[in-house]
């Protein structure tokens, strides 16, 4: 494997009092760095969100950008060069699944990053085939991209860095964004390349459990973008684990713990559906729903988990109960302690009526911003109901507080990390205060922290006699919340 | 590895056939036409494109379906001409300012042959071109900055996106409470949203490129190369030779006028 003219070594890594600062932001994402990364070794990167783990290997990766996107200080080399001259020897693979796409067809995206370098075509092709295996993605080169799910995606871009040969491989949360099958598939594709390679590594993840045996060393930044522990895994572990689990890293054994609540005495259905048929688009139903159609019932005090594999239908269904799309065939009803004079289809409800009643969390929190500050944002719900403004004032206030978003109050919501956006667009739902939630993968790529803040608020809610409905992957989330589960059967091919 | 790249070019018809040819094919008849206003000449040539149509490579549903537009719009663009062409000879009524005379008829005539005559092989040679091969065949051949032509064909996949994510903003938008607002203004509040969900989608996808070189300063190789061989040239030939019987049957027949006279 690693033979032939253009088989870049292991690469170094060396950080001097390096660090960075994104034009127009006062502070300094990192700050004095040192590290020294030796060629194969394999790293991974913690330390809690904001402390610049994406900047530095978007720095490692030239395409950090140059002096008109941030000023630098210190030295940051890879081999011995700038990154920016070493492009093209390190393989950079991003959180997002769907951003990394560049190609329509597996074989041509996985060949993109070898024709920029000017690989002559019968080696490329060899490498392209060569990649594919390695991350054990076996599909025709002429496969649609549009067609793989989210882990296929991942080992796609790995493909794709990889073809190209790097010395450095690096690894910005590779698996946030995919489901529980998907992180074991891109955990294993990763660990067969590194063993085949010997390539260096930098990962950034922060479930530590499923990459312990991948990597041989782990570094931890402090907030402070600073330095704030290095060495063996486990051993920075057992050192620094409360620290770290401070942090929001998913520490073996210091996961975080919610505490049960009571629920209210009495528990009235508020949201029912039988013989429901789902549609993601009028007219063409999920074949699963109409071959078995579903019973749902949703009662205050209690959380209901919808389940199951990619594509069957999650998604559909928490909409269709949300009162956003219209079902294929049966039909949802609001019961009367919800419905309270609206409609008792919620897809008849107007808007508005909805805000009081059935409040629906998306799984992208950039499609349900509306407004251009986080204030704003939380501000907006409570408003459409032309609450008096002390009253809005003093929600949007509890509510900053209790998601720990004051300092950025006035913020851009599209400028907040992932997890500040996820619990910005479950505060602006809450805002409102719904008798129903609905959310969809409401702790996908969330970090330890983010996570116990929302499924404590969830609990909270309950408790008090709201209900929860949510399309999730994550069984902690299900545990921690003793939800009924909803399994939705695979798609019928 | 070439026999996957050639698997994938041994299409039917014309399916397979460089984009960069067909382009040419669809340009050499519709300038032709466009510089002629008589009946013959499209007649002639839309004659013949119908004879060869069938060996394009679409199946027939696919051609009825891609071409509605072109089979509702040439009858239109007749009976415009029809009703307000500049009338000459025999007039037969006049209403307003419709008047429909000998001439217009005529013309009205000319014009919706010229449009099946120009449109229809446009359609038919378009509706086979995969946009990848047409990028590779715009870099390659007409050597277009690979920069631009690839950062066009990376963008066209987003479009996919771009519809998930309005249908997406939509229902969150009913969710937020704001769905109940007049159309207008609610087309404009998603357009925006949307405007900017693209913005960012963009960046990230163009840091994804650059970190696979994309942009660098070593000379690009090609995965896919893109041929201009027989087969595009007899294409093109075949176009060459439409549009030339087209306009010798329209002199010998007298019936040749240049337009914009």
């Amino acid at each position: 494997m690693r033979s032939g003219p253009d088989v870049s070594p292991p690469a170094a890594v060396r950080a001097r009092g390096w660090g960075w600062r994104h034009a127009g932001r006062r502070a300094w994402a990192l700050l004095d760095l040192d590290l020294a990364v030796e060629p194969g070794e394999r790293v991974l990167l913690l330390g809690p969100s904001g402390a610049g783990k994406s900047t530095l290997l978007a720095a490692l990766a030239g395409v950090l950008g140059g002096d008109d996107d941030g000023d630098s200080s210190g030295i940051l080399t890879v081999d011995g060069r700038d990154p920016r001259a070493a492009r093209g020897s390190v393989g950079l693979v991003l959180q997002d699944p769907d951003s990394q796409v560049i190609m329509s067809r597996v074989g041509d995206d996985v060949a993109f990053g070898c024709e920029n370098l000017g690989v002559p075509r019968d080696e490329l092709w060899a490498r392209v085939r060569e990649a594919l295996e390695l991350v054990g993605l076996d599909v025709p080169l002429d496969h649609p991209t549009e067609a793989l799910s989210g882990g296929q995606k991942q080992r796609l871009a790995l493909a794709g860095a990889l073809a190209m040969r790097p010395g450095l491989l690096l690894l910005d949360e590779p698996t946030a964004n995919i489901d529980p099958d998907g992180v074991l598939e891109v955990r294993d594709a990763v660990g067969a390349v590194l063993a085949r390679t010997g390539a260096t590594a930098i990962i950034v993840e922060h479930r530590v459990e499923a990459w312990l045996d991948v990597v041989d060393r782990v570094v931890v930044l402090g907030s402070d973008g600073t330095l704030m522990a290095d060495g063996e895994p486990r051993a920075v572990l057992a050192a620094h684990g409360d620290a770290l689990a401070a942090a929001g890293v998913w520490v073996p054994g210091r996961e975080p713990r919610i505490a049960r609540r009571d629920g209210p005495a009495e528990r009235p259905a508020l949201l029912t559906a039988e013989g429901l048929s789902l549609a993601r688009v009028p007219g063409s139903p999920l074949a699963a729903t109409v071959s078995s159609p579903l019973e749902v019932r949703v009662a205050a005090g209690e959380v209901l988990a919808l389940t199951g594999p990619n594509g069957s239908g999650k998604t559909t269904l928490a909409l269709t109960l949300g009162g956003l799309l219209a079902p294929f065939a049966g039909e949802v009803r609001a019961e009367p302690p919800l419905a309270a004079g609206a409609d008792p289809h919620p897809i008849r409800m107007r808007s508005r009526e909805l805000l009081t009643r059935i409040g629906t969390v998306f799984q992208t929190p950039e499609h349900q911003f509306l407004t251009s500050t986080a204030r704003e944002e939380l501000a907006l719900g409570p408003r459409t109901l032309r609450l008096d403004p002390a009253v809005v004032d003093q929600r949007v206030d509890e509510l900053l507080d209790r998601l720990g978003l004051d300092a950025l109050a006035d913020a851009n919501p599209f400028t907040l990390s992932g997890g500040q956006k996820r619990r910005l667009s479950v505060g602006a739902v809450l805002a409102t205060r719904p008798r129903v939630l609905v959310l969809d993968e409401p702790t996908f790529g969330q970090d330890a922290v983010t996570w116990a803040a929302l499924v404590e608020l969830l609990e909270e809610l309950r408790s008090v006699g709201s209900a929860v409905v949510a399309a999730t992957h994550d069984p902690r989330f299900v545990a921690a919340l003793g939800a009924d589960e909803l399994a939705l059967s695979a798609v019928l091919a | 590895m070439t026999a996957v790249v050639a698997a994938r070019r041994s299409g039917l018809g014309a399916i397979s056939i460089n984009p960069v040819a067909k382009i040419a094919a669809a340009l050499v008849i519709a300038l032709t036409l466009a510089f002629s206003l008589d009946v013959v000449s499209a007649s002639v040539a839309l004659a013949l494109e119908l004879v060869l149509l069938p060996f394009a490579g679409l199946s027939w549903g696919a051609f009825w379906r891609r071409t509605a537009a072109v089979w509702i719009a040439a009858p239109l663009a007749g009976l415009t001409v029809v009703l307000y062409g500049r009338p000459s000879g025999q007039v037969f009524v006049t209403w307003w300012f419709v008047q429909v005379s000998e001439g217009s008829l005529h013309l009205a005539l000319a014009t919706l042959l010229r449009v099946l005559a120009i449109a229809l092989p446009a359609v038919v040679l378009f509706a086979t071109v995969d946009a990848t091969a047409l990028a590779d065949g715009l870099a390659q051949l007409l050597h277009l900055p690979a920069r631009f032509v690839l950062g066009a064909l990376a963008a066209l996949r987003l479009l996919g996106l771009m519809r998930d994510d309005w249908r997406a903003l939509a229902l969150a938008r009913r969710a937020r409470g704001v769905g109940d607002r007049g159309r207008l203004r609610r087309f404009a509040g998603l357009a925006f949203a949307l405007f900017v969900l693209s913005i960012r989608r963009g960046t990230a996808l163009a840091t994804a490129m650059e970190a696979r070189g994309f942009g660098g300063s070593t000379a690009r190789s090609w995965a896919r190369p893109s041929r201009f061989g027989a087969r595009e040239v007899l294409l093109i030939v075949v176009a060459g030779a439409i549009a030339a019987v087209a306009v010798t049957a329209a002199v010998v027949t007298g019936q040749w006028v240049l337009g914009g006279r």
